[in-house]
């Protein structure tokens, strides 16, 4: 499964994008197959602090709930509201449409500190 | 290593995703777990079941003997008939849901694939222990059985298989001949809508099996296969218990509701402790819950009235027909009326319930 080398990520299948001071999050193909049809995401809301390594959300499908880790600590800036409504979107494209939040962060340099694709594919072994 | 059923080959060149379940290579989805259900409930779908345990019982002793091993009276079993029943430990918890068919020079038992091994070990120690002279044979592994369900299927398999369906009743079965091989045809399934389960030798499934979806289900098939993912919420909606969730060696069979499948009167291993419960009144009862909001209750969740744990969720998921939350649980008696309210904890948060009547879907 193709991963984008635009970002880095997590071995627990979450992606993270930089642009500017700010860290788009979402998880990959390979989570959103593994889980089949999301039926709901719970995010934190605007102003929440996050930290790297911790929990700031969960997502459920018909098969399993999962908790959302974040590499990266900050302030939540902002959340995709269409997952409300179509939390089909992170099954249908999950780099894209998908997305969860937006993390305003603390210090640039912790991207540094997560895997690259090719390690994200070497670690999870897809 | 893994045991793979004889349609294998057709789950991998239909697009599978195989999973690992109770020892068995299985298909869990092919092109969604919603769509699959959606799928059988408007059209139809066929399931391989290969993996589930066939165990065939002969002999001039085999009625008695199954009559001692088996909840449900057996003895007014006609040939040609099916029956659902529960093999229970001497508590009188259960071992096993099984469907018990009747065939001329013998009986047949299908039991889920988890509990095979066990079960034959338990009917054969019932078999030394009451010295009936009785034959137990497991074919689980050199047959294969697939469950076509849903709307368009009498019609279909009806003529692919030139078996009259329709008039059949549910919990029948009939034999056939399909390119020179015997099959077995029930009617009868695990998915609340119309269907049959078939099964037939392991060197003729994949041939019938794509004379019933095609060579490639395409997109307008009216019959595609689908995978154990759809088969739970499928179940599910439809009240249905499964092993492992609504049922186990630490729940009776009355408290799960199916006391319809238990005749107190008669004489089976189980049969004291379960006069006991049902002449006091099972203390918890298995319920349906239908809940606000989207998020989904899980095995274990905790069900409370108030402040006051009451129960706990066996099963739950996101209906696809309903477009809701749902969930099956065991909870209080007393608590477990239609239409009282519950709340139920899903991890650390809690979402409000309510105690509906079972099934949530009905065709």
């Amino acid at each position: 499964m193709p991963v984008p080398q635009d970002r880095r990520y997590l071995k627990s299948h979450e992606w993270h994008q930089q642009i500017g001071d700010k860290v788009t999050i979402g998880i990959t193909q390979t989570a959103a197959d593994e889980l089949t049809d999301i039926t709901y995401v719970k995010l934190p809301a605007v102003g929440t602090k996050i930290s790297a390594g911790a929990a700031f959300g969960e997502i459920e499908s018909v098969k399993a709930t999962s908790d959302l880790y974040s590499g990266v600590s900050g302030t939540v800036a902002a959340v995709n509201a269409e997952l409300n409504a179509n939390p089909g979107l992170v099954n249908a494209d999950p780099f894209g449409k998908g997305w969860m939040i937006k993390v305003k962060v603390t210090d640039a340099g912790q991207m540094a500190k997560l895997l690259s694709a090719d390690d994200y594919l070497k670690k999870t072994g897809h | 290593m893994l045991k793979r059923t004889p349609l294998y080959e057709f789950h991998v060149a239909c697009g599978a995703k195989m999973v690992d379940f109770a020892g068995w290579e299985m298909p869990i989805l092919y092109r969604g777990i919603v769509e699959e259900h959606q799928q059988t409930r408007a059209s139809g779908s066929l399931f391989d079941v290969s993996h589930m345990g066939r165990i065939y019982v002969g002999g001039p002793d085999a009625a008695a003997f199954l009559d001692k091993a088996l909840t449900r009276n057996i003895r007014q079993q006609r040939v040609g008939q099916s029956r659902y029943s529960l093999v229970c430990n001497s508590a009188g918890g259960v071992l096993d849901d099984v469907i018990v068919s009747k065939n001329a020079e013998q009986w047949l038992i299908v039991c889920n694939a988890s509990n095979r091994e066990r079960i034959v070990k338990h009917l054969n120690g019932i078999r030394e222990s009451g010295a009936f002279d009785a034959q137990i044979a497991d074919q689980t592994e050199s047959t294969a059985m697939v469950a076509v369900q849903g709307p368009a299927v009498v019609g279909l398999i009806s003529e692919a298989l030139d078996i009259d369906i329709q008039s059949m009743k549910r919990y029948s079965f009939e034999n056939g001949t399909y390119r020179m091989s015997r099959f077995t045809l029930f009617r009868s399934g695990y998915t609340g809508e119309d269907g049959v389960e078939i099964i037939v030798s392991a060197g003729t499934a994949r041939n019938m099996v794509q004379s019933l979806a095609g060579e490639m289900p395409g997109a307008d098939s009216p019959i595609k296969p689908a995978g154990l993912g759809a088969r739970d919420t499928l179940r599910l909606e439809a009240g249905m218990p499964l092993y492992g969730h609504e049922l186990g060696e630490g729940i009776d069979p009355i408290s799960a509701g199916l006391s319809w499948a238990v005749d107190l009167s008669k004489d089976f291993i189980g049969a004291e402790p379960l006069r006991v419960i049902a002449g006091r009144g099972p203390a918890k009862k298995r319920v349906g819950l239908e809940l606000q909001g989207p998020r989904i209750a899980r095995q274990g969740a905790a069900v409370k009235a108030g402040e006051v744990l009451v129960g706990a969720v066996s099963s739950g998921t996101f209906s696809p027909t309903l477009k809701r939350s749902i969930a099956m649980a065991f909870v209080d008696a007393a608590h477990a009326a239609d239409g009282a309210s519950v709340s139920v904890d899903l991890r650390g948060t809690t979402a409000d319930a309510k105690i509906v009547a079972l099934p949530f879907y009905k065709r």
